[in-house]
C-alpha cells in the first residue's frame, strides 16, 4: 500500500481541458464567447437581437439545456448556426462537454460563438468552459443585490450585461449601488446596462463585442 | 446535480493518477471539503458509490471527507471571524466589508493505492 498526495483542486482536470480547447479555438480564429445567469433572465432574446443587428458577422450559437431544445430552434429561425447541447441534468457546462458541442457543430468558419451556458448563477462559474471570454446576465427583476449572494460568478466574468432595463420603472433596482458592488468583487469588469426589447444599450454592447473581436483576430496574425 | 459535476472530475483525476502510477486498486481518497463549498456530504458519498462501479481501480475506494472551517476576513476592522456564525457582516464592527479566505475549496489531499 502506497500514500500519493495529490493537492490539487477537484476541477484541476478540467482547467486543461479548457487550456486544450482554448487553443483548438484560436487555431479556428473562432472567439468563443461563454454566457452565464439565472434562467430567464434574457440570453436568448439578447443573442437574436446580435445576430440581427451584427448580420456580417458569421455567429454560432451553441445551447446548453437540461432538456429540450427551443432555444437552438429559436436561435436557427434567425438564420444563425445552432447547436443544441443536453447536460444530462448536469447544471453547468464543463470543458469536455463544449469541446464535444464544438466537435458535433458543422459550421466551423465562424467568427464568433456563444455558449448559452445552463440557467444556474452557481456552478458555472466553477467550471472553466475553455471560452475566451465570459459574460454574465443580470436581469433588472432579480435585484440588485445578487452581487453578494453569487461573488464568484461577478469575479469571473470580462463583462456583466444588466438586461431588461425597460422594466426599470417597475422594480427598486438601483444601477448606480449594483455598479459598485459588482466593481468591489471585480475591478476590471465592463457593464452594460442593455433592453433587448427596445434596444436601449446595445450598441454600446456591441461595439465592446465587435472590439474584442477584432482584438482576438488580431493576435491571431501576429502569432 | 453539483455533486454528480464534482464526482465526475474526481473519478477522472484518479483514474488518470492510476494509470500515471501504475496503480491496481486504489483505497483510501481523502477529500478535503470546505464548510461552505455548497457540497452535501451525503449526496456526494451516494454519487461515488454509483460511479465507482463504472471505474475498475475505484471499485474498492472509500471516500474520506475532512471539513475545511470557512474564514472570514473582514476589511473594515481587519480581523477574521468564523462565516458559519456570523454569515457576510462583520461580528465586531458590522461591517458588510468581507472577503471569505477559506472554505470554499474542494480539494483531493491524498489517496491510498497499490
Ligand atoms: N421586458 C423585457 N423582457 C425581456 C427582455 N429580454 C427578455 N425578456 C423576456 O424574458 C423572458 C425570458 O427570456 P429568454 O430570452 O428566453 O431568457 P433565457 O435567459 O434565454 O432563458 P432560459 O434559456 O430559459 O434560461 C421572455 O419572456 C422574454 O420575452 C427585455 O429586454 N425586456
Ligand atoms: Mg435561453
Amino acid at each position: 500500500m502506497i500514500t500519493i498526495t495529490l493537492n490539487e483542486t477537484v476541477t484541476a482536470s478540467n482547467d486543461l481541458d479548457a487550456e486544450a480547447l482554448r487553443a483548438r479555438m484560436r487555431e479556428a480564429g473562432t472567439l468563443l464567447v461563454n454566457l452565464m445567469s439565472s434562467p430567464g433572465s434574457g440570453k436568448t432574446t439578447l443573442l437574436s437581437r446580435i445576430i440581427r443587428e451584427l448580420p456580417e458577422l458569421r455567429i454560432g450559437v451553441m445551447e446548453a439545456d437540461i432538456e429540450s431544445d427551443v432555444d437552438a430552434r429559436r436561435i436557427e429561425a434567425l438564420g444563425a448556426a445552432a447547436i443544441q447541447v443536453h447536460t444530462s441534468g448536469m447544471c453547468h457546462m464543463d470543458a469536455g462537454m463544449t469541446a464535444a458541442a464544438w466537435e458535433a457543430m458543422e459550421a466551423k468558419d465562424r467568427d464568433l460563438i456563444f455558449l448559452e451556458n445552463v440557467g444556474n448563477l452557481i456552478c458555472p462559474a466553477e467550471y472553466d468552459t475553455g471560452a475566451a471570454k465570459n459574460i454574465m446576465l443580470l436581469s433588472v427583476p432579480e435585484g440588485d443585490d445578487k452581487p453578494l449572494k453569487y461573488p464568484l460568478m461577478f469575479q469571473k466574468s470580462d463583462a456583466l450585461v444588466i438586461t431588461k432595463t425597460d422594466a426599470l420603472p417597475f422594480f427598486n433596482f438601483d444601477l448606480e449601488a449594483c455598479a459598485e458592488r459588482v466593481h468591489r468583487l471585480n475591478p476590471l469588469i465592463r457593464i452594460f446596462p442593455v433592453s433587448a426589447k427596445t434596444g436601449e444599450g446595445m450598441e454600446a454592447l456591441e461595439q465592446w463585442i465587435t472590439g474584442e473581436l477584432q482584438a482576438f483576430k488580431h493576435n491571431d496574425i501576429q502569432i | 446535480m453539483h455533486e454528480m459535476g464534482i464526482v465526475l472530475h474526481l473519478a477522472k483525476t484518479l483514474d488518470q493518477t492510476a494509470e500515471e502510477h501504475k496503480l491496481k486498486a486504489i483505497g483510501k481518497v481523502v477529500l478535503q471539503v470546505g464548510e461552505v463549498s455548497g457540497i452535501m456530504t451525503e449526496l456526494f458519498t451516494d454519487a461515488w458509490d454509483y460511479f465507482k462501479l463504472r471505474h475498475p481501480v475505484l471499485k474498492e475506494s472509500e471516500l474520506v471527507l475532512e471539513t475545511i472551517p470557512a474564514v472570514t476576513w473582514c476589511d473594515s476592522c481587519k480581523q477574521t471571524y468564523e462565516t458559519v456564525k456570523y454569515g457576510r457582516e462583520c461580528p465586531y464592527c458590522g461591517s458588510g466589508e468581507t472577503w471569505l479566505l477559506r472554505g470554499n475549496e474542494c480539494i483531493i489531499k491524498e489517496i491510498e493505492a497499490e
